[in-house]
Formats: structure tokens, C-alpha cells, sequence
């Protein structure tokens, strides 16, 4: 229809959306964390199994549109198995490609699919939405250092 | 009335009840184009374009007049004040107040709401006293609510919605209890369209002694509005959903309730006699006006309302009516859209919220928008109603004077091409 709707609704994307993955809920959780996007009502839960520092497994459950649900499950492929610091980093890396921002180059990180959510900074006004995950995902972080058991987060 | 509406709806099957092209011309953004496509603003509901006179008296009054209102005894003082008036008097005279002093002017609908329930709720509603709203409510005319029930220990309730996303009245008797001191609702829902019969509310709520509050921020764009003779306590609005600028509300209200309620915020201009220990309030309506007011866009309102006034807003409703049954067929039609919100177009609006398959409301208005086409997406600020609905938002397109057939045909035929460009991606 548009070349520019298909730098943002890349292949990549539109398969993480029609089969989010770690859509599977977990039978225990470390920490139970939920994302709202107030301005438009997307909505999302993420649970974190953490073991020794290292994410054993993640689900992500995102109510919202192509890029917010894609962007969830890229999250929850990329960073199952990583140690905390190394998710941190790559939140960070994937903030900054969203907004724009250059990436320092002394951080290199394996970012798989994440490079498709290139295209969305191209729009935005659906930044918002690539971002819910990530910073959920922080914020849920953050709760583990203050040791508290539950996060919410919004975009705002 | 209804001798007047079968005369317009005759003229309107020979050839459309408005002269669109020659309306069009007078809204300058009409002619830009998005992403290389021509705009289709289907964006109304949240706000209108501007017809050229009201961008030229904005320009007109600060190259020509600028002066502070009600206070300097110089010529342009003079000139400012008596502008700033006008639109007072006009817009008293458009939604048919008994005078100008019932007109206070505020930033937008939610401070006219806020207003109300600031200095007329916080000494009018206690604990055990009810308000009851309906469940289609813009958070303009419920989190004010809310806090004020948190506040007092009042309790809520609410009017419930049909599956045609009509206000069920079935109860209303019920529900209107004879606790009950305010009933407030909206006249015309942002994002069903529904029109809700107001006279018959506020008739069965002064029954119970209740005061009402009308959220006119839909219906008084879009339908002739007369609180005379809807007998209506408050009656709330904004000027830039009505061809104004930004920045300017109306809240209507009855003198005699007006006249007891203290102000909202207390400064200047609002004052009768200050001393170093004392105040009491100017008359109405400056009691609520404290402080420089928005006087450039209280002034380039005025054109807007004379632009609805020499269109006639009986026309303006039947245009809307036209399109939007025009709308809702070709949508229906497709098979494939599910719309929220009543589909006789005799008893809604033209905002049409809509949801196509399990496209997100987001892609839709993104992949709209790369076809020039402006449409809203989300919760349109009614979270419950959203709840209510079962959805966690939809698509909305909304309609005004200056939308045609034609536009409705190029947004049906993008919604038949996103849906296939989105099943293939
Ligand atoms: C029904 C309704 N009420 C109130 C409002 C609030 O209007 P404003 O934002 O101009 O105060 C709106 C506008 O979004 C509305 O649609």
C-alpha cells in the first residue's frame, strides 16, 4: 500500500505480533509487573523468573497494536537466558534506536530481531508503543534492586 | 421543529443541504496534503478546522486592538471589552440563554465542569447525597465527579447503556432517587454518536429535586441547543470543537443558581470590594472570571459562531445526519466492520467508532493516516465506556460542515485496501 508502511510493518514485526512468544503464563513468578500506555489504553503484564541473576523465563501478555504486541514478544525472546546487567544494557540500546539517540559504541549487543523496530521511529507518535515493554521491563528491574514485589509502569 | 426538519430533509434529497464546496474554500488547512495525499479530516470530534475569519480576527485583534478587558479607560480598552462582550452575547443567544450574564467563559468544557463541581458541589453535595451520571461519560464529566464523591462521601450511580449503546431509561426512575442532587450527562456521546433524549432526563430529575449538568461539548457543534427549553441548570461547551480557537469553554448556568454559588478562582476582575481583610464578589458573570481571561480567542470566536449562525445549525445537523447515514450504510456494507454505537442515523451524531477484524485501533489510524486520511484512535478519554463496550479502544471518525461524500468514499475504500494490505504483511 505504502513503502512507508512497510518500513514499520516489516515481516519480522507482523510475525512477533500474529505469535507473540512468551505469551505462555508462568506457574510462579519473582516479579509480577503491569504497563499501561494511558493515552491510548494498551495494556500489558510481564512476570520475570529470575534465578542467581540470570532471567530463566519471561511472559509477556500485551493488549495494544502491531508494534506494542511485537515489541513485547521480541522483548521476552531476547531476553530469556540473559543476566540483569545485560538486559539492562539492551533496554537501553533499544530506548535510545527508538528515539533516535546514538548508541554508544562501546556497548555491543546481540539485538536478533530488535533491528526491525527500526522503522517506528519513522512515526512518532507510535514510539509510545514500542517503548511499553521496555520500560516496563526497567521498571520491573528497579523493583527487584528496591526488592519489592510488584510494578507498574506507564509511558507517560 | 418538525415542520422545519421535513422541509430541509426535501431540499436534501434534491441536492445536499449545504453549499460544500463553497464552505470548504473557506477552511484554509483543507487544502494541505498529508504524505502526498489530499487531507480527509475525519477528526472533528476532538477538534474542528477553523474557517478563515476566525484565523483573521486572531490576527485582526492583535495587530489592530490588544488591550486588557473590563479595566482600561483608553480606546482600545474600550474596543477589546466590547468585542470581548459580543461573543458573550452571541453565544448566550446561540444555545438560547436568557442573558448574557449566564455565559461564563472558561478554558474548555472540563473547566466549566470543574467549576460546577468545585463551587457548586463542594457546597451542595454531602455525604449520602447521590449524583448520578451514565455509563457513556468523557472523563471531562466523571473523574470532577468522582473526586468530589471521594471528597464528600456522596455516592454514584450510574444511567446504564443498551447493546445499542442507548441510555437505557427503563430505571431511570429508580435510579434518580429522591437523595439524588445532581444528574449530569452528556448530550451527544463522543464515541457512540448516540443523542440522548435531555429534556426527558432533566425533567425526571427536577421531579426529584435534582439540579442538572449538560456536557454540550458534542451536541452544541453539531445540533440546535436551546436550554430554555430544556430547562437545563448548567450546560457545558468548548469553543474549539465549534470552528473556535483553543483555550475557550462555556459553562452556561441558571442566575439563580449562579448567583449563590461562590467563585471558582478568586483574583482580580472578580472582586466587588477588597480590603486588607475583606473581599465580596462582582456581579455575574465576572464573579467567575478571575484573572486576564482569554480575551484574543474569546473574540475570534465570534466569527465562528456567526459562520454556524449563517449556515444554520438546523442545516448543519442535517448535513451531519445525510453523511452519516451515508457513512454508516457503505461501513455496514463492507461485512467486515463492526461499529459501536446506534445505526439510525435519526438518533446519533456523526462520530462513528469502529473496529475492522483485529486491527488495532492504533494501525488502523496510522495506515489511515499514510492516505491522508485523519481519523482518532484509543479510549476517546471514556475508559469505562471502553470497559463497558468490551474493547480496549476503537477507531473513530467524526464529521463536520465541511465533509463530503466523496471523502467517505475515500475512507471506505481505504479501510477495503488497509484490510487487505494488513491480512498480507
Ligand atoms: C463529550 C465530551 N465532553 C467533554 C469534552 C472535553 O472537552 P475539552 O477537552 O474541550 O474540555 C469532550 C472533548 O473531548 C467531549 O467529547
Amino acid at each position: 500500500m505504502s513503502d512507508m508502511l512497510d518500513e514499520l510493518y516489516r515481516d519480522v514485526i507482523m510475525d512477533h505480533y500474529r505469535n507473540p512468544r512468551g505469551k505462555k503464563k508462568l506457574d510462579k513468578s519473582d516479579i509480577h509487573s503491569e504497563g499501561k500506555n494511558p493515552s491510548c489504553g494498551d495494556e500489558l503484564e510481564m512476570d520475570l523468573q529470575i534465578k542467581d541473576g540470570i532471567i530463566e523465563d519471561v511472559h509477556v501478555g500485551c493488549v495494544g497494536c502491531a508494534i506494542s504486541v511485537s515489541s513485547g514478544s521480541m522483548l521476552a525472546e531476547v531476553i530469556k537466558g540473559k543476566s540483569i546487567d545485560e538486559v539492562k544494557k539492551i533496554a537501553e540500546v533499544v530506548k535510545k534506536m527508538l528515539k533516535g539517540e546514538p548508541i554508544p559504541d562501546d556497548i555491543e549487543i546481540e539485538m536478533g530481531d530488535l533491528d526491525a523496530l527500526e522503522g517506528v521511529k519513522k512515526f512518532p507518535v507510535r514510539i509510545k508503543c514500542a517503548l511499553l515493554s521496555w520500560t516496563t521491563l526497567i521498571d520491573s528491574i528497579d523493583t527487584v534492586a528496591d526488592n519489592k514485589e510488584r510494578a507498574f509502569s506507564t509511558t507517560e | 421543529m418538525g415542520m422545519v426538519e421535513n422541509t430541509i430533509i426535501k431540499k436534501s434529497a434534491e441536492k445536499g443541504v449545504l453549499d460544500i464546496n463553497k464552505i470548504r474554500k473557506d477552511f484554509p488547512v483543507l487544502n494541505r496534503e498529508v504524505h502526498g495525499k489530499k487531507l480527509v479530516y475525519l477528526d472533528n470530534a476532538a477538534t474542528t478546522q477553523k474557517p478563515r475569519a476566525v484565523i483573521e480576527a486572531l490576527v485582526d485583534y492583535y495587530s489592530n486592538t490588544n488591550a486588557n478587558v473590563h479595566r482600561g479607560l483608553h480606546t482600545l480598552a474600550e474596543e477589546a471589552t466590547s468585542a470581548f462582550e459580543e461573543t458573550r452575547s452571541l453565544t448566550a443567544g446561540f444555545i438560547g440563554a436568557e442573558e448574557p450574564a449566564e455565559i461564563i467563559y472558561t478554558r474548555n468544557a472540563t473547566e466549566a465542569i470543574n467549576l460546577v463541581a468545585y463551587s457548586w458541589g463542594r457546597k451542595n453535595i454531602r455525604k449520602g447525597d447521590r449524583i448520578v451520571l451514565t455509563e457513556m461519560e468523557h472523563h471531562a464529566n466523571l473523574v470532577p465527579w468522582i473526586v468530589l464523591a471521594k471528597e464528600t462521601g456522596a455516592e454514584l450511580a450510574y444511567i446504564p447503556i443498551d447493546d445499542n449503546g442507548c441510555l437505557d431509561l427503563d430505571d431511570l426512575g429508580n435510579i434518580i432517587t429522591p437523595n439524588t442532587k445532581l444528574v449530569a450527562f452528556m448530550q451527544m456521546s463522543n464515541v457512540l454518536g448516540t443523542i440522548n433524549p435531555a429534556g426527558e432526563i432533566i425533567e425526571k430529575a427536577h421531579k426529584r429535586g435534582a439540579i442538572t449538568l449538560v456536557d454540550g461539548a458534542q451536541s452544541a457543534p453539531h445540533m440546535p441547543v436551546d436550554v430554555k427549553s430544556l430547562d437545563a441548570d448548567f450546560y457545558a461547551f468548548s469553543a474549539h470543537k465549534m470552528l473556535g480557537p483553543t483555550g475557550v469553554g462555556f459553562l452556561y448556568g441558571k442566575r439563580e443558581i449562579l448567583d449563590r454559588m461562590e467563585p471558582f478562582n478568586t483574583g482580580g476582575e472578580m472582586i466587588n470590594e477588597v480590603r486588607y481583610d475583606y473581599a465580596d464578589w462582582n456581579d455575574l458573570p465576572h464573579k467567575f472570571e478571575a484573572g486576564t481571561p482569554n480575551i484574543a480567542d474569546v473574540i475570534a470566536f465570534k466569527p465562528a459562531l456567526e459562520y454556524l449562525n449563517n449556515v444554520g445549525m438546523d442545516a448543519v445537523r442535517e448535513h451531519e445526519r445525510e453523511l452519516t447515514e451515508y457513512a454508516l450504510g457503505k461501513m455496514l456494507d463492507l461485512g467486515f466492520v463492526k461499529i459501536f454505537g446506534p445505526t439510525d442515523s435519526a438518533h446519533r451524531g456523526g462520530a462513528i467508532s469502529f473496529i475492522v477484524d483485529d486491527i488495532h485501533s492504533h494501525d488502523m489510524a496510522t495506515m489511515l493516516d499514510t492516505r491522508g486520511i485523519a481519523v482518532r484512535a484509543g479510549h476517546h478519554c471514556a475508559q469505562p465506556l471502553m470497559k463497558r463496550l468490551g474493547v480496549s479502544s476503537t477507531t473513530r471518525a467524526s464529521f463536520y460542515i465541511y465533509n463530503t461524500r466523496e471523502e467517505i468514499d475515500e475512507f471506505i475504500a481505504s479501510l477495503v485496501e488497509i484490510r487487505r494490505y494488513f491480512s498480507n504483511v
